[in-house]
């Protein structure tokens, strides 16, 4: 019998282990990045890393000043927000609220769909198709632009976008809708006047986790946004995003340089924006709950 | 209302559910689109020896035979890393976890780890496991970034896999004279093996569509050899499409579209089977 | 008012008071239960009988916020200080209100708590099954269909089996919380009758809302209300003659 009690102890002891382990990673996680990464501020200042307009790594001297990537990443998040945002705030309506039987279940399934397809197969198909369609129809030397970036962009943010809206308009009480209706609202003012602002800030957390979807992406974006470290002026030009940035060159950096650091530095900020965004995310969570 | 605000409001309706609609064809037709798109393309280049053979001339012709066996050995390692800990961490913030901010700061962390991008993993892969233990890159480091990627996924849905467990299961567990873990592990956990199921099948065909957190850590760029250990790199689906699309040029379309295809249908076939088995399940539920 | 002191106590109640966070559910109470006997509990609700059912065998450790004074002694030892609360649920089994069948089959309900308890021999097993069943009364109508699933019988055959399931842990108490709560009047007589044949193996104690059961089923009956014992007797007593008026308008239905 006691060696029964030890046996369990010892799970017991594993489960505990195991349960506040997510605590132990992340702190692994940020550790690591900044291990490398802040051996790059021996030598570059870090405003001039931040603030600085030249990404040049492999120049003689090197310039790590990150703002060109800061800004693609920004454009093109900005672009895929303003794209998916209303789109899926406008789905999920629909689906929530209009559509009925099969046709919800199909669409539901559709949106599933599209959340399942691997980002590389996005970017596959953004390359091959997208692109040569935003060349031809902006008349542009090369369909690899902040503006396709987006696009991609939003198809991958939206399911994020759909679901949790849908779940924020379906939490909101019944009260409500009862109360709008027998004051003789239409359907449509009772989603737009009642139901959008009472899920409010389910809205607003679903959008914070778009943006921190489209932040953190790589492949997609690294097959379509052409790649060029300058700072964007339009939609219509090629950018790099700091994702980008580290996926394309980390393969061709020395182990050790300042280069190298200076990917992991870049690591750290990425790190830290999508930190924020999900504490965002959870206050607002949180909000709509209490 | 008069009839006339009344007839305005109805057509201003109409017009909300239009554009509503047309919202959600715009959101939901790209992925039939896009999956529509690559069979057309790919279909012809799937026969047995595309994907049984090995890649020949730097990959433009042959097959994806050593990507398919890379990816299946490295989500399978990476499930067993995953896996154990995941619903071990999902038992104890449902069964043992009290009200306090240990557990609060818990929760925060796994959702802080769902959102962490995956090229960061990449790079935490790359200094942890390559570099610091020595793994280098290879099917080993490789697999347990993905494991720690995947966690927060088999963490929730075995945590809603255990909840949906009725109380009152567990409350007669202990009146017949049975410990925590014992009501745990012979009620409340086989109940919940199903929900945990599916949701380690959508962790495995997330792992398995994965990109960024392989460049550093496992990728070979053309490897026409099987994989003879842990410790060594392998090929692997998703980067073997980046690196046909990208890296080489004159490629025949088909090939990469095959490519594609191949790696589209491993993934929503897995997805769809996790669909399939949740409602089988959901419904065979006898309480 | 604690009456006659005939056989040597089973379980000691003595000054036991129970509060879950800052309510308090139950005040100083004493009493004792007595072998091959049933006492039953009555008393409108929140009158704090469950709260007292709960302290015996320990389930009051599920929640967080409660608290205890006093003792609660089974054979003479403590239940809190020197016994383990799984070691208690093995000697003080509980019948809970809803019938609640694990989703094993029958056989594998009945099973479940000695096999947890280390009981592997197979012949002992279904000895231990025919048992129970028969004690719970419930054999003759499941004896064919052991492996089915035990949702699929009735409610009232699914009490029983709770009933058998709680036996097969061979307790030395059991302890039964408002059982036909949820039952038709033939399982209910079903039930109050397998009562009545256990008394001679156990000391059973029994709560619920319906006097006229209490006054068939107990030998002596214990009225709460509002957390206090206000009185405890021989059933004849408290249903002729009890001596607090309190007693007396509750049986009569003014009130609860």
């Amino acid at each position: 019998m006691a060696w029964e009690r030890w046996r369990e102890r010892g799970i017991e002891s594993a489960i505990h282990l195991c349960g506040i382990s997510s605590i132990g990673i992340v702190t692994l996680i940020f550790l690591f990045l900044l291990r490398e990464g802040v051996t790059l501020f021996r030598t570059v200042p870090l405003w001039e890393f931040l603030a600085g307009d030249r990404w040049y790594p492999i120049s003689e001297p090197p310039r790590f000043g990150i703002l060109p990537l800061i800004l693609g990443s920004v454009w093109v998040t900005v672009g895929a927000i303003l794209l998916s945002v209303p789109m899926g705030i406008a789905s999920a309506l629909f689906i929530a609220e209009i559509a009925t039987g099969w046709l919800k279940g199909a669409l539901k399934i559709g949106v599933e769909l599209l959340a399942a397809i691997p980002s590389i197969v996005l970017g596959f198909i953004g390359m091959t198709i997208v692109a040569p369609v935003v060349q031809r129809v902006f008349h542009l030397p090369t369909g690899l632009t902040a503006l396709t970036g987006s696009l991609l962009l939003a198809l991958m943010a939206m399911p994020t976008i759909v679901s949790m809206t849908e779940d924020a308009l379906t939490a909101v009480p019944r009260g409500y809708r009862e109360a709008a209706l027998a004051l003789g609202a239409t359907r449509w003012q009772l989603m737009w006047r009642v139901l959008l602002p009472a899920a409010r800030s389910g809205i607003l957390a679903a959008t914070m986790l778009g943006i921190g979807r489209v932040i953190g992406e790589t492949m997609a974006v690294m097959m379509v946004t052409g790649n060029a470290g300058v700072i964007p002026h339009t939609m219509l030009r090629p950018v790099r995003t700091m994702t980008a940035t580290i996926a394309a060159e980390m393969g061709e950096t020395v182990r050790s340089s300042d280069h190298y650091y200076a990917l992991f530095a870049i690591g750290i900020v990425l790190f830290i924006i999508s930190f924020l965004i999900n504490m965002l995310a959870d206050l607002f969570l949180h909000q709509e709950r209490t | 209302m008069s009839q006339g605000s009344w007839r305005r409001a109805e057509m201003a309706q109409r017009i909300a559910f239009c554009g509503l609609g047309v919202a959600t064809l715009i959101v939901v037709l790209p992925a039939l689109g896009i999956i529509g798109v690559i069979l057309a393309h790919g279909l012809g280049a799937l026969s047995w020896d595309f994907v049984s053979t090995m890649p020949t001339q730097g990959m433009r012709a042959g097959g994806i035979f050593p990507a398919i066996v890379g990816t299946v050995e490295l989500v399978a390692l990476t499930v067993c890393f995953a896996l154990p800990m995941g619903v071990l961490a999902a038992i104890y913030l449902t069964e043992y976890a009290a009200d306090n901010w240990l557990t609060r700061l818990v929760r925060l962390a796994i959702i802080n780890l769902s959102g962490v991008p995956s090229v960061v993993y990449g790079l935490f892969g790359l200094g942890l496991f390559v570099i610091f233990c020595r793994f280098g890159t290879s099917l080993l480091s490789g697999a347990l970034t993905l494991a720690i990627m995947i966690l927060p996924v088999i963490i929730t849905a075995s945590e809603e896999a255990l909840r949906s467990v009725p109380k009152s299961f567990r409350e007669v567990s202990v009146s017949l004279g049975a410990s925590h873990w014992q009501t745990v592990r012979h009620t409340v956990l086989p109940l919940a093996i199903p929900g945990i199921m599916t949701g380690t099948i959508l962790g495995i065909s997330r792992a398995a569509g994965e990109t960024a957190p392989l460049l550093f850590t496992v990728a070979a760029f053309y490897l026409p050899r099987l994989p003879h250990s842990l410790f060594d790199q392998a090929m692997a689906l998703p980067y073997h499409l980046y690196v046909i699309s990208t890296q080489i040029p004159n490629i025949p379309s088909a090939q990469r579209y095959g490519t594609a295809l191949v790696l589209l249908l491993l993934v929503l076939s897995l997805n769809m089977l996790a669909v399939v088995l949740r409602s089988r399940f959901r419904r065979r539920r006898q309480w | 008012m604690v009456s006659g002191m005939a056989t040597a106590a089973k379980v000691t109640v003595r000054e036991w008071s129970v509060w879950y966070g800052s309510i308090r559910a139950l005040n100083a109470v004493t009493l004792d239960i007595r072998p091959q006997e049933i006492l039953g509990m009555i008393g409108p609700a929140n009158s704090g009988k469950t709260s007292l059912l709960r302290s015996l065998n320990r389930m009051n450790d599920t929640n967080r916020s409660f608290r205890y004074t006093g003792t609660v002694t089974l054979d003479g030892q403590n239940l809190y200080r020197d016994l383990e609360g799984q070691q208690v649920r093995q000697r003080v089994g509980i019948v809970f209100a809803l019938p609640l069948p694990l989703p094993l089959s029958i056989r594998e309900n009945v099973t479940y708590g000695p096999r947890l308890r280390g009981a592997r021999d197979r012949t002992r097993l279904e000895a231990l099954v025919e048992r129970s069943l028969r004690a719970a009364s419930l054999w003759d109508e499941v004896r064919d269909r052991l492996d089915q699933p035990a949702m699929k019988l009735s409610g009232g055959q699914q009490q029983r089996l709770c009933i058998a399931r709680t036996l097969a842990m061979e307790p030395e108490v059991v302890l039964f919380d408002e059982p036909c709560s949820g039952l038709d009047p033939i399982s209910t007589a079903k039930v109050e009758e397998t009562m009545l044949e256990l008394k001679d193996r156990y000391a059973i104690v029994l709560v619920t809302n319906n006097t006229k059961q209490a006054a068939r089923v107990s030998d002596r009956v214990a009225f709460f209300l509002s957390g206090a014992l206000v009185e405890l007797d021989q059933t004849e007593v408290i249903f002729t003659a009890p001596h607090d008026q309190r007693t007396n308008d509750y049986i009569t239905g003014r009130f609860g």
